[in-house]
Protein backbone atom coordinates (compact mmCIF):
# COMPACT_ATOMS: atom_id res chain seq x y z
CA UNK A 1 0.00 0.00 0.00
CA UNK A 2 1.41 3.47 -0.68
CA UNK A 3 2.14 4.82 2.21
CA UNK A 4 3.69 8.45 0.71
CA UNK A 5 0.70 11.18 2.49
CA UNK A 6 -2.36 11.58 0.22
CA UNK A 7 -1.31 14.72 -1.52
CA UNK A 8 1.51 13.61 -3.20
CA UNK A 9 0.20 10.22 -4.26
CA UNK A 10 0.48 9.84 -8.64
CA UNK A 11 -3.20 10.50 -10.06
CA UNK A 12 -2.44 7.86 -13.07
CA UNK A 13 -3.14 10.98 -15.04
CA UNK A 14 -0.80 13.34 -17.25
CA UNK A 15 -0.86 16.06 -19.21
CA UNK A 16 -0.42 16.02 -22.77
CA UNK A 17 0.01 18.46 -25.62
CA UNK A 18 -1.32 17.93 -28.46
CA UNK A 19 1.76 19.61 -30.73
CA UNK A 20 -0.30 20.47 -33.71
CA UNK A 21 -2.78 22.32 -31.99
CA UNK A 22 -0.82 24.08 -29.63
CA UNK A 23 0.31 27.79 -30.86
CA UNK A 24 2.31 28.85 -28.23
CA UNK A 25 0.16 30.68 -26.36
CA UNK A 26 1.94 30.59 -23.02
CA UNK A 27 -1.81 30.37 -20.83
CA UNK A 28 -1.48 26.98 -19.62
CA UNK A 29 1.87 27.88 -17.55
CA UNK A 30 1.01 30.12 -15.13
CA UNK A 31 -2.49 28.09 -14.07
CA UNK A 32 0.35 24.82 -12.93
CA UNK A 33 4.05 26.41 -12.41
CA UNK A 34 4.92 23.52 -10.43
CA UNK A 35 3.64 21.06 -13.53
CA UNK A 36 4.25 23.59 -16.45
CA UNK A 37 7.11 25.30 -17.48
CA UNK A 38 7.68 27.24 -20.93
CA UNK A 39 10.59 27.20 -23.45
CA UNK A 40 12.20 30.20 -25.05
CA UNK A 41 8.92 30.19 -27.59
CA UNK A 42 6.31 29.65 -24.88
CA UNK A 43 5.41 26.11 -25.89
CA UNK A 44 4.98 24.31 -22.76
CA UNK A 45 7.57 21.83 -20.83
CA UNK A 46 5.51 19.36 -18.83
CA UNK A 47 7.28 17.84 -16.17
CA UNK A 48 7.56 14.55 -16.52
CA UNK A 49 5.53 11.63 -14.78
CA UNK A 50 1.97 11.11 -13.36
CA UNK A 51 0.21 14.22 -11.94
CA UNK A 52 0.04 14.09 -8.32
CA UNK A 53 -3.35 14.40 -6.39
CA UNK A 54 -2.38 17.63 -5.11
CA UNK A 55 -1.14 19.16 -8.57
CA UNK A 56 -4.55 17.89 -10.09
CA UNK A 57 -6.54 21.28 -9.54
CA UNK A 58 -4.01 23.32 -10.93
CA UNK A 59 -3.85 21.11 -13.84
CA UNK A 60 -7.45 20.90 -14.96
CA UNK A 61 -7.53 24.99 -14.71
CA UNK A 62 -4.56 24.69 -17.16
CA UNK A 63 -6.36 22.54 -19.32
CA UNK A 64 -9.75 25.07 -18.74
CA UNK A 65 -7.03 27.92 -19.83
CA UNK A 66 -5.99 26.59 -22.88
CA UNK A 67 -7.79 29.03 -26.21
CA UNK A 68 -6.24 25.49 -28.28
CA UNK A 69 -7.91 22.71 -26.61
CA UNK A 70 -4.38 21.39 -27.08
CA UNK A 71 -4.20 20.16 -23.29
CA UNK A 72 -5.71 17.21 -21.89
CA UNK A 73 -5.24 14.99 -18.87
CA UNK A 74 -5.25 11.39 -19.96
CA UNK A 75 -4.21 7.89 -18.79
CA UNK A 76 0.03 7.37 -18.60
CA UNK A 77 -0.34 5.14 -21.88
CA UNK A 78 -3.11 7.05 -23.44
CA UNK A 79 -0.56 7.96 -26.52
CA UNK A 80 1.17 5.15 -27.19
CA UNK A 81 2.30 5.24 -30.96
CA UNK A 82 2.41 0.91 -31.42
CA UNK B 1 28.37 -8.09 -51.61
CA UNK B 2 28.34 -12.01 -50.58
CA UNK B 3 30.13 -11.99 -47.53
CA UNK B 4 31.36 -15.21 -47.18
CA UNK B 5 28.62 -17.86 -48.72
CA UNK B 6 25.99 -16.44 -50.95
CA UNK B 7 23.32 -15.40 -48.98
CA UNK B 8 21.71 -12.97 -51.15
CA UNK B 9 17.55 -13.67 -50.47
CA UNK B 10 15.95 -10.71 -51.00
CA UNK B 11 18.53 -9.32 -53.78
CA UNK B 12 18.94 -13.44 -54.84
CA UNK B 13 18.42 -13.63 -58.91
CA UNK B 14 19.33 -11.38 -61.69
CA UNK B 15 21.51 -8.54 -61.07
CA UNK B 16 20.60 -5.01 -60.59
CA UNK B 17 22.08 -3.44 -63.46
CA UNK B 18 19.14 -4.69 -65.13
CA UNK B 19 15.27 -4.20 -65.87
CA UNK B 20 12.85 -4.85 -63.03
CA UNK B 21 12.41 -8.71 -62.71
CA UNK B 22 9.36 -9.77 -64.43
CA UNK B 23 6.58 -11.55 -63.45
CA UNK B 24 7.22 -14.91 -65.10
CA UNK B 25 10.62 -14.70 -63.99
CA UNK B 26 9.76 -14.22 -60.49
CA UNK B 27 7.58 -17.20 -60.57
CA UNK B 28 9.96 -19.33 -62.55
CA UNK B 29 12.45 -18.27 -59.43
CA UNK B 30 10.58 -18.98 -56.55
CA UNK B 31 7.42 -20.66 -57.48
CA UNK B 32 3.53 -18.83 -56.84
CA UNK B 33 2.82 -17.48 -53.60
CA UNK B 34 0.09 -20.02 -52.62
CA UNK B 35 2.35 -23.15 -53.22
CA UNK B 36 3.41 -23.80 -49.21
CA UNK B 37 2.05 -20.59 -48.26
CA UNK B 38 -1.60 -21.65 -48.14
CA UNK B 39 -0.99 -23.98 -44.88
CA UNK B 40 1.56 -22.40 -43.87
CA UNK B 41 0.71 -20.04 -40.58
CA UNK B 42 2.03 -17.15 -41.65
CA UNK B 43 1.95 -14.68 -38.61
CA UNK B 44 3.07 -17.71 -36.63
CA UNK B 45 6.08 -18.12 -39.25
CA UNK B 46 6.59 -13.80 -38.89
CA UNK B 47 6.51 -14.55 -35.13
CA UNK B 48 8.94 -17.35 -34.75
CA UNK B 49 11.59 -15.77 -37.25
CA UNK B 50 12.17 -12.56 -35.05
CA UNK B 51 11.77 -10.47 -38.45
CA UNK B 52 11.78 -6.94 -37.45
CA UNK B 53 10.43 -3.96 -39.29
CA UNK B 54 13.17 -2.49 -41.49
CA UNK B 55 11.36 0.95 -42.02
CA UNK B 56 13.59 2.27 -39.23
CA UNK B 57 11.85 1.46 -35.87
CA UNK B 58 12.45 -1.81 -35.93
CA UNK B 59 9.61 -3.02 -34.82
CA UNK B 60 8.31 -7.42 -34.72
CA UNK B 61 6.76 -7.68 -38.03
CA UNK B 62 4.80 -11.20 -37.01
CA UNK B 63 3.23 -8.81 -33.54
CA UNK B 64 1.92 -6.11 -35.98
CA UNK B 65 0.06 -8.34 -37.98
CA UNK B 66 -1.09 -10.42 -35.41
CA UNK B 67 -2.30 -7.50 -33.44
CA UNK B 68 -4.41 -6.29 -36.49
CA UNK B 69 -5.95 -9.54 -36.78
CA UNK B 70 -6.96 -9.83 -33.50
CA UNK B 71 -8.84 -6.63 -33.55
CA UNK B 72 -12.32 -6.26 -32.47
CA UNK B 73 -15.52 -6.26 -34.60
CA UNK B 74 -15.78 -6.85 -38.34
CA UNK B 75 -14.32 -3.78 -40.04
CA UNK B 76 -12.40 -4.58 -43.07
CA UNK B 77 -8.67 -3.05 -42.78
CA UNK B 78 -6.23 -1.61 -45.35
CA UNK B 79 -2.51 -2.74 -46.23
CA UNK B 80 0.05 0.20 -46.86
CA UNK B 81 3.35 -1.05 -48.93
CA UNK B 82 5.43 2.01 -47.66
CA UNK B 83 8.05 2.95 -50.20
CA UNK B 84 8.57 6.16 -49.61
CA UNK B 85 12.28 6.43 -48.80
CA UNK B 86 12.02 10.03 -47.71
CA UNK B 87 15.66 9.79 -46.10
CA UNK B 88 18.23 11.39 -48.70
CA UNK B 89 20.74 8.82 -47.77
CA UNK B 90 19.13 5.42 -47.77
CA UNK B 91 18.85 3.65 -51.48
CA UNK B 92 17.32 0.16 -50.33
CA UNK B 93 13.72 0.57 -50.53
CA UNK B 94 14.32 2.04 -53.82
CA UNK B 95 16.43 -0.82 -55.61
CA UNK B 96 14.19 -3.16 -53.79
CA UNK B 97 11.10 -2.00 -55.67
CA UNK B 98 13.32 -1.18 -58.76
CA UNK B 99 13.97 -4.52 -58.98
CA UNK B 100 12.09 -7.18 -57.12
CA UNK B 101 8.29 -5.08 -57.74
CA UNK B 102 6.42 -8.93 -57.43
CA UNK B 103 8.07 -9.44 -53.98
CA UNK B 104 6.80 -6.05 -52.71
CA UNK B 105 3.62 -7.41 -54.09
CA UNK B 106 3.50 -10.88 -52.89
CA UNK B 107 4.12 -9.82 -49.10
CA UNK B 108 1.37 -7.10 -49.62
CA UNK B 109 -1.20 -10.02 -50.60
CA UNK B 110 0.54 -12.22 -47.65
CA UNK B 111 -0.18 -9.29 -45.46
CA UNK B 112 -4.08 -8.67 -46.52
CA UNK B 113 -5.12 -11.89 -46.24
CA UNK B 114 -3.20 -12.32 -42.85
CA UNK B 115 -5.23 -9.40 -41.13
CA UNK B 116 -8.23 -9.38 -43.68
CA UNK B 117 -7.34 -6.50 -45.32
CA UNK B 118 -9.74 -5.71 -48.31
CA UNK B 119 -7.31 -2.51 -49.32
CA UNK B 120 -3.91 -2.71 -50.65
CA UNK B 121 -2.11 0.69 -51.14
CA UNK B 122 1.59 0.88 -52.41
CA UNK B 123 2.96 4.17 -51.26
CA UNK B 124 5.76 5.05 -53.70
CA UNK B 125 8.22 8.28 -53.10
CA UNK B 126 7.71 10.51 -56.19
CA UNK B 127 11.02 11.23 -56.75
CA UNK B 128 12.24 7.20 -57.22
CA UNK B 129 11.19 7.34 -61.02
CA UNK B 130 12.78 3.98 -61.52
CA UNK B 131 10.99 2.39 -58.69
CA UNK B 132 7.54 3.97 -59.62
CA UNK B 133 7.94 2.43 -63.09
CA UNK B 134 8.48 -0.73 -61.64
CA UNK B 135 5.96 -1.02 -59.17
CA UNK B 136 3.63 0.42 -61.77
CA UNK B 137 3.91 -2.33 -64.78
CA UNK B 138 4.64 -4.98 -61.77
CA UNK B 139 1.03 -4.31 -60.32
CA UNK B 140 -0.09 -4.55 -63.92
CA UNK B 141 0.63 -7.41 -64.15
CA UNK B 142 -0.53 -9.04 -61.57
CA UNK B 143 -4.27 -8.33 -61.81
CA UNK B 144 -5.50 -11.72 -60.98
CA UNK B 145 -3.88 -12.21 -57.95
CA UNK B 146 -4.94 -7.90 -56.99
CA UNK B 147 -8.15 -7.46 -58.72
CA UNK B 148 -9.05 -4.15 -58.22
CA UNK B 149 -8.07 -3.84 -54.38
CA UNK B 150 -4.98 -2.09 -55.23
CA UNK B 151 -3.68 1.28 -55.80
CA UNK B 152 -0.35 3.25 -56.47
CA UNK B 153 -0.10 6.18 -53.84
CA UNK B 154 2.93 8.82 -54.84
CA UNK B 155 4.45 9.99 -51.84
CA UNK B 156 4.87 13.47 -51.22
CA UNK B 157 8.59 14.64 -51.36
CA UNK B 158 9.97 15.09 -47.96
CA UNK B 159 11.67 13.02 -44.76
CA UNK B 160 7.97 12.87 -43.11
CA UNK B 161 6.09 11.83 -45.60
CA UNK B 162 7.08 8.29 -44.86
CA UNK B 163 6.07 8.34 -41.12
CA UNK B 164 2.76 6.11 -40.61
CA UNK B 165 0.50 8.86 -39.35
CA UNK B 166 1.57 11.35 -42.54
CA UNK B 167 1.34 8.15 -44.74
CA UNK B 168 -2.28 7.51 -43.73
CA UNK B 169 -2.65 11.13 -43.86
CA UNK B 170 -1.11 11.63 -47.57
CA UNK B 171 -3.26 8.77 -48.70
CA UNK B 172 -6.38 10.10 -47.07
CA UNK B 173 -5.72 13.63 -48.05
CA UNK B 174 -2.82 14.51 -50.35
CA UNK B 175 -0.97 16.45 -47.44
CA UNK B 176 1.92 14.33 -46.45
CA UNK B 177 2.19 15.31 -43.28
CA UNK B 178 1.96 13.59 -40.06
CA UNK B 179 -0.97 13.36 -37.46
CA UNK B 180 -1.61 13.36 -34.12
CA UNK B 181 -1.78 10.47 -32.03
CA UNK B 182 -3.72 8.70 -31.15
CA UNK B 183 -5.84 7.42 -33.14
CA UNK B 184 -3.05 5.39 -34.21
CA UNK B 185 -3.25 4.15 -37.82
CA UNK B 186 -3.83 0.54 -36.61
CA UNK B 187 -6.80 1.78 -35.32
CA UNK B 188 -8.05 4.60 -37.43
CA UNK B 189 -5.95 4.78 -41.06
CA UNK B 190 -6.55 4.81 -44.30
CA UNK B 191 -10.13 5.73 -45.49
CA UNK B 192 -10.78 5.20 -41.64
CA UNK B 193 -10.21 1.86 -41.40
CA UNK B 194 -7.55 -0.06 -39.09
CA UNK B 195 -4.51 0.25 -41.57
CA UNK B 196 -1.44 -1.78 -41.55
CA UNK B 197 1.57 0.33 -42.38
CA UNK B 198 4.92 -1.24 -43.36
CA UNK B 199 7.87 -0.83 -45.24
CA UNK B 200 8.82 -2.48 -48.47
CA UNK B 201 11.35 -4.85 -47.59
CA UNK B 202 9.95 -5.80 -44.50
CA UNK B 203 6.73 -6.73 -46.78
CA UNK B 204 8.96 -8.52 -49.22
CA UNK B 205 10.46 -10.59 -46.21
CA UNK B 206 7.76 -12.17 -44.98
CA UNK B 207 6.91 -13.28 -48.82
CA UNK B 208 10.10 -15.31 -48.67
CA UNK B 209 9.09 -16.49 -44.97
CA UNK B 210 5.43 -17.51 -46.48
CA UNK B 211 7.57 -19.89 -49.26
CA UNK B 212 10.32 -21.32 -46.64
CA UNK B 213 9.28 -21.18 -42.63
CA UNK B 214 10.97 -19.18 -39.84
CA UNK B 215 13.28 -22.04 -39.57
CA UNK B 216 14.80 -21.10 -43.00
CA UNK B 217 14.95 -17.66 -41.83
CA UNK B 218 17.36 -18.02 -39.19
CA UNK B 219 19.67 -20.34 -40.86
CA UNK B 220 21.59 -16.78 -41.88
CA UNK B 221 23.30 -14.63 -39.86
CA UNK B 222 26.59 -14.22 -37.90
CA UNK B 223 27.68 -13.99 -34.53
CA UNK B 224 24.40 -15.04 -33.18
CA UNK B 225 22.26 -12.70 -35.02
CA UNK B 226 19.70 -14.07 -38.16
CA UNK B 227 18.62 -13.36 -41.02
CA UNK B 228 19.63 -11.02 -43.80
CA UNK B 229 18.85 -7.12 -44.38
CA UNK B 230 19.57 -4.50 -47.13
CA UNK B 231 21.86 -1.95 -46.47
CA UNK B 232 23.22 1.39 -48.14
CA UNK B 233 27.17 1.96 -48.22
CA UNK B 234 27.95 5.64 -48.94
CA UNK B 235 29.83 8.51 -48.50
CA UNK B 236 33.83 7.84 -48.57
CA UNK B 237 33.39 4.18 -50.17
CA UNK B 238 34.58 2.97 -54.04
CA UNK B 239 31.52 1.72 -54.50
CA UNK B 240 28.53 3.02 -53.08
CA UNK B 241 25.14 0.85 -53.13
CA UNK B 242 23.29 -1.17 -52.02
CA UNK B 243 24.00 -4.42 -50.44
CA UNK B 244 22.54 -7.43 -49.19
CA UNK B 245 24.35 -8.60 -45.52
CA UNK B 246 23.76 -11.04 -43.09
CA UNK B 247 22.58 -9.74 -39.87
CA UNK B 248 25.59 -9.87 -37.48
CA UNK B 249 28.20 -8.89 -39.92
CA UNK B 250 30.45 -6.02 -38.18
CA UNK B 251 30.73 -2.86 -39.93
CA UNK B 252 34.27 -2.86 -40.77
CA UNK B 253 33.53 -5.83 -43.35
CA UNK B 254 31.10 -4.38 -44.59
CA UNK B 255 32.60 -1.14 -45.53
CA UNK B 256 36.04 -3.04 -46.58
CA UNK B 257 34.16 -4.94 -49.02
CA UNK B 258 32.65 -1.67 -50.71
CA UNK B 259 36.44 -0.48 -50.76
CA UNK B 260 36.74 1.70 -47.44
CA UNK B 261 39.77 1.24 -45.02
CA UNK B 262 39.66 1.71 -41.08
CA UNK B 263 42.74 4.09 -41.49
CA UNK B 264 41.21 6.36 -44.32
CA UNK B 265 37.63 6.87 -42.39
CA UNK B 266 36.95 9.20 -39.34
CA UNK B 267 33.49 7.96 -38.60
CA UNK B 268 30.41 6.52 -39.51
CA UNK B 269 26.81 7.56 -39.80
CA UNK B 270 24.60 4.63 -38.37
CA UNK B 271 20.90 3.72 -39.31
CA UNK B 272 20.49 7.01 -41.13
CA UNK B 273 19.76 10.89 -40.54
CA UNK B 274 18.01 9.55 -37.41
CA UNK B 275 20.71 7.61 -36.84
CA UNK B 276 24.31 7.95 -34.54
CA UNK B 277 27.66 8.66 -35.19
CA UNK B 278 30.32 6.11 -34.09
CA UNK B 279 33.79 6.66 -34.44
CA UNK B 280 35.40 4.53 -37.04
CA UNK B 281 37.64 2.86 -35.05
CA UNK B 282 35.14 1.84 -32.71
CA UNK B 283 32.71 0.57 -34.95
CA UNK B 284 34.91 -1.35 -37.33
CA UNK B 285 34.27 -4.79 -35.46
CA UNK B 286 30.92 -3.99 -33.95
CA UNK B 287 27.97 -6.30 -35.47
CA UNK B 288 25.46 -4.76 -37.50
CA UNK B 289 22.52 -6.31 -35.94
CA UNK B 290 19.34 -4.29 -34.52
CA UNK B 291 19.72 -5.44 -31.23
CA UNK B 292 23.66 -5.80 -30.16
CA UNK B 293 23.62 -1.63 -32.25
CA UNK B 294 20.57 -0.95 -29.96
CA UNK B 295 22.58 -2.30 -26.81
CA UNK B 296 25.54 -0.21 -27.59
CA UNK B 297 23.08 2.86 -27.86
CA UNK B 298 23.50 2.73 -31.69
CA UNK B 299 20.81 2.51 -34.47
CA UNK B 300 20.68 0.10 -37.31
CA UNK B 301 17.45 2.12 -38.21
CA UNK B 302 17.09 1.80 -42.35
CA UNK B 303 20.06 -0.36 -42.44
CA UNK B 304 22.41 3.24 -43.72
CA UNK B 305 26.21 2.93 -43.23
CA UNK B 306 27.93 5.73 -44.33
CA UNK B 307 31.69 6.96 -44.05
CA UNK B 308 32.63 10.24 -43.25
CA UNK B 309 36.65 10.12 -44.25
CA UNK B 310 39.54 11.18 -42.16
CA UNK B 311 39.91 14.57 -43.86
CA UNK B 312 36.64 15.73 -43.33
CA UNK B 313 35.19 17.92 -40.68
CA UNK B 314 32.27 16.04 -38.60
CA UNK B 315 31.23 19.48 -37.36
CA UNK B 316 30.21 20.22 -41.06
CA UNK B 317 28.49 17.23 -41.74
CA UNK B 318 26.53 17.33 -38.96
CA UNK B 319 25.46 20.84 -39.83
CA UNK B 320 24.57 19.56 -42.96
CA UNK B 321 22.22 17.21 -41.97
CA UNK B 322 21.11 19.04 -39.00
CA UNK B 323 20.07 21.60 -42.05
CA UNK B 324 18.27 18.86 -43.51
CA UNK B 325 16.17 17.41 -40.67
CA UNK B 326 15.59 21.39 -39.64
CA UNK B 327 14.14 21.75 -43.50
CA UNK B 328 11.88 18.98 -42.87
CA UNK B 329 10.12 19.91 -40.08
CA UNK B 330 6.32 19.65 -41.23
CA UNK B 331 6.39 23.11 -39.16
CA UNK B 332 3.21 21.95 -37.21
CA UNK B 333 4.48 21.50 -34.14
CA UNK B 334 6.95 24.31 -31.88
CA UNK B 335 9.18 22.92 -30.29
CA UNK B 336 10.22 20.40 -33.35
CA UNK B 337 9.58 23.40 -35.87
CA UNK B 338 11.89 26.14 -33.31
CA UNK B 339 13.59 23.90 -31.72
CA UNK B 340 15.49 22.42 -34.50
CA UNK B 341 16.08 25.31 -36.33
CA UNK B 342 17.47 27.05 -33.60
CA UNK B 343 19.74 23.92 -32.81
CA UNK B 344 20.85 23.74 -37.17
CA UNK B 345 21.49 27.48 -37.38
CA UNK B 346 24.17 27.11 -33.73
CA UNK B 347 25.63 23.96 -35.28
CA UNK B 348 25.95 25.70 -39.14
CA UNK B 349 27.29 28.83 -37.18
CA UNK B 350 30.16 26.71 -35.75
CA UNK B 351 31.31 24.65 -38.32
CA UNK B 352 31.37 27.63 -40.81
CA UNK B 353 33.91 29.60 -38.74
CA UNK B 354 31.73 32.21 -37.05
CA UNK B 355 30.22 31.35 -33.62
CA UNK B 356 28.45 33.30 -31.29
CA UNK B 357 29.43 32.64 -27.73
CA UNK B 358 26.66 29.88 -26.02
CA UNK B 359 26.33 28.28 -29.29
CA UNK B 360 27.66 25.26 -28.19
CA UNK B 361 25.87 25.99 -24.45
CA UNK B 362 22.70 26.06 -26.74
CA UNK B 363 22.80 22.94 -28.83
CA UNK B 364 23.09 20.94 -25.32
CA UNK B 365 20.73 22.69 -23.60
CA UNK B 366 18.17 21.89 -26.67
CA UNK B 367 18.65 18.44 -26.97
CA UNK B 368 17.48 17.05 -23.99
CA UNK B 369 14.51 20.02 -24.68
CA UNK B 370 12.99 19.13 -27.75
CA UNK B 371 13.05 15.19 -27.12
CA UNK B 372 9.15 13.95 -27.24
CA UNK B 373 7.73 17.54 -27.98
CA UNK B 374 6.12 16.82 -31.53
CA UNK B 375 3.59 14.67 -32.81
CA UNK B 376 5.99 12.42 -34.49
CA UNK B 377 9.11 11.64 -33.65
CA UNK B 378 11.07 13.42 -36.10
CA UNK B 379 12.70 16.06 -33.55
CA UNK B 380 13.59 12.95 -31.26
CA UNK B 381 15.76 11.15 -34.16
CA UNK B 382 16.98 14.85 -35.11
CA UNK B 383 18.52 15.43 -31.58
CA UNK B 384 19.35 11.62 -31.21
CA UNK B 385 22.01 12.75 -34.23
CA UNK B 386 23.03 15.98 -32.59
CA UNK B 387 23.80 14.16 -29.33
CA UNK B 388 26.05 11.41 -30.94
CA UNK B 389 27.95 14.30 -33.31
CA UNK B 390 28.57 15.90 -29.86
CA UNK B 391 29.94 12.57 -28.32
CA UNK B 392 31.93 11.52 -31.48
CA UNK B 393 33.38 15.37 -32.58
CA UNK B 394 33.40 16.70 -28.90
CA UNK B 395 37.08 17.96 -29.44
CA UNK B 396 36.01 19.14 -33.13
CA UNK B 397 33.22 20.75 -31.54
CA UNK B 398 35.22 22.17 -28.40
CA UNK B 399 37.74 23.89 -31.18
CA UNK B 400 35.40 25.30 -33.39
CA UNK B 401 33.62 26.87 -30.23
CA UNK B 402 37.07 28.62 -29.13
CA UNK B 403 38.68 29.36 -31.87
CA UNK B 404 36.29 29.44 -35.11
CA UNK B 405 39.07 27.19 -36.93
CA UNK B 406 38.28 23.37 -38.06
CA UNK B 407 40.18 20.98 -36.26
CA UNK B 408 40.63 18.61 -39.01
CA UNK B 409 41.21 20.99 -42.00
CA UNK B 410 42.16 24.11 -40.24
CA UNK B 411 40.21 26.28 -41.97
CA UNK B 412 37.49 28.71 -40.37
CA UNK B 413 35.11 26.48 -42.95
CA UNK B 414 35.40 23.32 -42.00
CA UNK B 415 35.53 22.26 -45.44
CA UNK B 416 38.75 22.58 -47.66
C1 LIG C 1 10.06 11.29 -39.72
C2 LIG C 1 9.90 9.83 -40.04
C3 LIG C 1 10.05 9.40 -41.35
C4 LIG C 1 9.87 8.06 -41.71
N1 LIG C 1 10.04 7.68 -43.00
C5 LIG C 1 9.86 6.37 -43.34
C6 LIG C 1 10.03 5.93 -44.70
O1 LIG C 1 10.35 6.72 -45.60
N2 LIG C 1 9.83 4.62 -44.99
C7 LIG C 1 9.47 3.71 -44.02
O2 LIG C 1 9.28 2.54 -44.33
N3 LIG C 1 9.31 4.09 -42.73
C8 LIG C 1 9.49 5.39 -42.38
N4 LIG C 1 9.31 5.78 -41.07
C9 LIG C 1 8.85 4.76 -40.10
C10 LIG C 1 7.32 4.59 -40.20
O3 LIG C 1 6.72 5.51 -39.29
C11 LIG C 1 6.87 3.18 -39.80
O4 LIG C 1 7.39 2.88 -38.53
C12 LIG C 1 7.30 2.10 -40.77
O5 LIG C 1 6.92 2.39 -42.10
C13 LIG C 1 6.69 0.77 -40.35
O6 LIG C 1 7.21 -0.28 -41.13
P1 LIG C 1 8.18 -1.39 -40.54
O7 LIG C 1 7.59 -1.80 -39.19
O8 LIG C 1 8.16 -2.47 -41.54
O9 LIG C 1 9.51 -0.76 -40.36
C14 LIG C 1 9.51 7.12 -40.69
C15 LIG C 1 9.37 7.55 -39.37
C16 LIG C 1 9.57 8.88 -39.03
C17 LIG C 1 9.42 9.30 -37.59
S1 LIG D 1 -2.22 27.40 -23.44
FE1 LIG D 1 -2.55 25.77 -24.92
S2 LIG D 1 -1.90 26.64 -26.89
FE2 LIG D 1 -1.06 27.91 -25.26
S3 LIG D 1 0.98 27.11 -24.86
FE3 LIG D 1 -0.37 26.14 -23.40
S4 LIG D 1 -1.00 24.26 -24.44
FE4 LIG D 1 -0.13 25.55 -26.02
S1 LIG E 1 7.09 16.85 -34.76
FE1 LIG E 1 7.90 18.07 -36.46
S2 LIG E 1 7.82 16.73 -38.24
FE2 LIG E 1 6.52 15.79 -36.65
S3 LIG E 1 4.45 16.57 -37.07
FE3 LIG E 1 5.38 17.99 -35.63
S4 LIG E 1 6.34 19.59 -36.87
FE4 LIG E 1 5.90 17.87 -38.21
Amino acid sequence: MDRRPKELKPTGLKLRIDWILCDGYSLCSPEAPDVIDLDEWGYPIIRPGPIAECELKDAKRAVGACPMSALSLVPLDFDKRS
Amino acid sequence: MTLGHDTRRLLAGPTLDGDPERYPAHIARLGALRAGAADRDIIGSLEASGLLGRGGAGFPVGRKWRALADRGGKSSAVVVANGAEGEPASHKDRILMAHRPHLVIDGAILAAEAIGADEIVFYVGREHEAALSAMKSAIAERKADLGRRAKLVQAPLGYVAGEATAVVNAINTGKGKPTTVPPRVSERGVGKKPTLVQNVESLAYAALIARYGDAWYRTAGRLGSKGTALVTVSGAVKDAGVWEIELGTPVGEVAEEAGATVARTRAVLLGGYFGTWANASDAWALPMDPATMKSAGLAFGCGLLWLLPTASCGVWATAQIMEYLADASAAQCGPCLFGLRAIADANTRLAAGRPTAGDLALIERLIPQTVGRGACHHPDGAVQLMASALHVFGEDFAHHARTGVCLVTSTPTGVR
